[in-house]
């Protein structure tokens, strides 16, 4: 990102602009996700216009409710733990900044270039669960306490198919590099025809479905919504939250989902490139620099395709119910992407 | 035709519903720009003609949430015939009905015996304060105008007596 400028950019200035694009990269995407599906799509799948006041198609309504939110008060519950309670949304918040940090978007436009990068996100992306806990256990609820705890039963039991369904794809490409696994994607072949590279979406097919409904089940999306259940446990571990605190928790909530598919488009869809074969790139050095321009508008058609199927089917399932969530995560999800790293690892050695 | 699974039938009912709603509009109306005009028997408002009124009180006291005041006294009429006595006639002075109270039951005006009270279908009289949904006798005579025209009647029903 930085050699594009030519202009030597000073450390602080470099750091100072990750900052910045680290911002845009999450909340842009968050911004889109909330008016495109959650306001638009979800309204017209309803057969419902949703909201047309604020700017021409209601393009402004969240700027109007962000405004809302921001003026309403900060409550604190009396009984709470209020320095946890004040914490908590900034802990989940975090790990969705700390996520993008590894997520490449061109050839040289990347954060940083982390040799173990999904290592780390899926690492960091469980910070989330204790942000979740600690709302759910400092606000002095119970609605709020059953509501933390489901949340971090369902997040740890969807964690491990996640972890297990990228197995895959690191077992495939053989690298745990973020950067390395698009460019393995861009650049490889499928049974010997490399017009389209190698997409994993078609090899780790198994392990893409996998990885889809465990990403739904760690946003918390319906059908795995169970922990903000609205009618049993009025909003959760988030009942209690007002104002721009709450304000933060949504932010969180559709920054991750943005950030998710992201991590998923880059894993299974192929990233921010397109085949190399196509404009005859021998190899990621070879990759004209306009890529780092048009790297990340492929990168955020995918990721926009990716969340689409999120919020397709966030708003057509009905919830699960706890312990069919439970049960399906540790009977059919984990030994399926069991079974797949088997395969994948089979297949490995013997081609 | 082997059988959709219904996890994609439940996919495709929303996706069709989306292309639907692009294409064709949707089932709604955006309600301060459009209208719908609500049936001719909805129950909007009870409006009063005050002529009919010989305030019986019926209303008020079968009304479930006590929320019609009315208040009258009686006066002497000159006598229909030539020398006869001296009618008494009631007059009304107060007929209030609370629409923050209200419950639209619409017992009033089933059990009023001298039709003096009909529903109309109107429904944009909301107000800022709760007071002013207080309706007195002057605006419920207003909201006469808006009482639709009574159905025909059945063929072979009984003709009101006059």
């Amino acid at each position: 990102m930085m050699s594009m400028l030519a202009v030597e950019v000073p450390y602080w200035g470099q750091s100072l602009l990750r900052v910045l694009g680290g911002i845009v990269a999450v909340l842009l995407p968050a911004g889109t996700i909330v008016y495109v599906f959650l306001f638009k799509m979800m309204s017209f799948m309803q057969s419902r216009l949703g909201p047309m006041e604020a700017g021409p198609y209601g393009s402004l309504q969240l700027v109007a409710e962000v405004g809302k939110w921001l003026q309403k008060e900060d409550i604190v519950p009396e009984r709470a733990d209020a320095r946890i309670f004040k914490m908590s949304p900034i802990v989940v918040l975090l790990s969705t900044f700390l996520l993008i940090a590894v997520v490449p978007f061109g050839p040289d436009a990347w954060f940083t270039d982390f040799e173990v990068g999904i290592f780390y996100a899926l690492a960091v992306s469980s910070l989330s669960v204790l942000g979740i806990l600690m709302a759910g256990w400092s606000s002095a609820n119970k609605y709020s306490l059953l509501g933390g705890l489901r949340a971090a039963g369902q997040l740890i039991a969807y964690e491990l198919p996640m972890v297990l369904a990228v197995i895959g794809v690191i077992i495939q490409a053989g690298t745990m590099n973020l950067q390395q696994i698009v460019i393995a994607q861009n650049s490889g072949s499928m049974f010997g025809f490399s017009g389209l590279g190698n997409p994993y979406v078609i090899t780790q097919f198994v392990g893409f479905v996998v990885f889809m409904i465990a990403i739904q089940a760690e946003l918390t999306q319906a059908p795995f919504d169970m922990p903000i259940a609205e009618s049993e446990l009025v909003s959760g571990y988030m009942t209690e939250y007002s104002g721009f605190r709450f304000l933060i928790f949504f932010i969180g909530e559709f920054a991750t989902a943005g950030v998710f598919s992201l991590i998923a488009s880059v894993l299974f869809l192929g990233g921010w490139g397109v085949p190399f074969a196509w404009f005859g790139w021998a190899d990621v050095d070879s990759v004209a620099n306009w890529m780092n321009i048009v790297g990340p508008i492929i990168m955020i058609t995918k990721m926009m395709l990716v969340a689409f199927i999120i919020m397709w089917v966030r708003f057509s399932y009905p919830r699960f119910r706890e312990d069919q969530l439970q049960r399906f995560a540790w009977k059919v999800l984990i030994p399926v992407s069991l079974a797949n790293i088997a395969l994948t690892s089979i297949f490995k050695v013997v081609m | 035709m082997a059988k959709v699974p219904g996890l994609v039938k439940g996919l495709g009912v929303t996706l069709g519903t989306l292309f639907e709603t692009v294409t064709k509009g949707a089932n709604t109306v955006q309600y301060p720009h459009e209208k719908e005009s609500p049936p001719t028997r909805a129950r909007g408002v009870i409006a009063l003609h005050e002529g009919n009124c010989t305030s019986c009180m019926l209303c008020a006291r079968s009304c479930p949430d006590w929320c019609i005041y009315i208040e009258g006294h009686k006066e002497l009429a000159p006598p229909r015939r030539e020398g006869g006595k001296p009618r008494k006639v009631n007059m009304l002075d107060r007929f209030d009905i609370d629409y923050a109270l209200c419950m639209y039951c619409g017992i009033c005006v089933e059990v009023c015996p001298f039709d003096a009270l009909f529903w109309t279908p109107e429904y944009e009289y909301s107000e800022p304060r709760i007071a002013d949904l207080l309706h007195d006798k002057a605006k419920l005579g207003e909201w006469m105008e808006t009482v639709p025209e009574a159905p025909e009647l059945e063929a072979g029903a009984e003709k009101k007596k006059k």
